[in-house]
């Protein structure tokens, strides 16, 4: 195993575990933590992925914002106590299941059917495309336009949330 | 003979997918079966990461910057639906007093 590898897998590990556990933690809190570690493991990975920028990018807005918004609504709302979610096993989460394993089925299905087995190592482009200096490159002449309508989009989300939040949404 | 053969020692492009794959149905199987509407946000989060992992990892391995590109919007949109889809659950908490989403069904029919 090379140190590769073992970055590689170790990080695969948690990611998987927190994932799982994710689910099962019955406390949304728990979940929410949960959800922060594989956040975590995920900038990992994309960090043996060369992508420098997405890693640090990754970890302040998910880790460091929608997360912390997350929580800070679970705690204003205290839900801690889950008894009032009774979550029982009804018919409807066999099928969930059944349903999603069968998804796992068919994405496992086609990947061994596509050419990504082709690709056995990284582009040696990987390397520069992940840098700040070619990603800002990118973005400000290739695809400008989009970036310029995110903008308009995070206006349109800011209002949003200003709206719905407001009290007496219906009286 | 190749003795020291590089190219084993790299992690494949479909060792990503799969666990891309694996992620995503996390996320699917908690969209279906958990009935807090939090955790439910929490698992979107997860599919969405689940394909922002496969973007990158398809990104390098091809040598185009197009997928980066993709995710970083995708993860504008994704901070731009927690504001809003939080104000939504706060709002609802604010009318009916519950986040479970078998009581919020108001809009069934």
């Amino acid at each position: 195993m090379t140190f590769e590898q073992v970055v590689f897998y170790g990080l695969a590990a948690v990611t998987v575990f927190s994932a799982i556990m994710m689910l099962l933690q019955r406390n949304p809190v728990n979940s929410a933590l949960f959800l922060i570690l594989n956040f975590f493991c995920l900038g990992g990975l994309y960090l043996t992925l060369n992508a420098q920028f997405i890693a640090i990018v990754h970890v302040l807005v998910y880790a460091g914002a929608i997360m912390v918004l997350i929580l800070f609504v679970i705690m204003l709302l205290n839900l801690g106590d889950d008894k009032r979610l009774r979550e029982h096993l009804g018919l409807r989460m066999y099928f969930g299941i059944a349903f999603s394993v069968a998804l796992l089925v068919e994405l496992l299905y086609i990947l061994g059917f596509s050419s990504a087995n082709n690709y056995t190592q990284q582009s040696p482009a990987a390397v520069e495309i992940g840098t700040v200096e070619y990603i800002g490159k990118v973005l400000f002449t290739k695809f400008l336009f989009p970036f310029e309508i995110t903008s308009f989009l995070l206006l349109v989300a800011i209002v949003g949330a200003v709206i719905l939040a407001k009290k007496k949404l219906i009286q | 003979m190749v003795l020291w053969d590089e190219s084993k020692d790299m992690i494949p492009l479909n060792h990503y997918l799969l666990l891309s794959a694996f992620l995503f149905t996390c996320g699917v199987l908690g969209v279906v079966v958990r009935r807090n509407a939090i955790v439910v946000f929490m698992c979107i989060e997860l599919m969405l990461n689940a394909v922002n992992l496969s973007l990158i990892a398809f990104s390098s391995f091809l040598g185009d910057a197009t997928g980066q590109m993709l995710v970083f919007f995708v993860m504008v949109v994704a901070a731009a639906e927690a504001a809003v889809g939080l104000a939504i659950i706060i709002a609802l908490f604010r009318n009916k007093q519950t986040v479970n989403i078998d009581e919020l069904n108001i809009l069934k029919w």
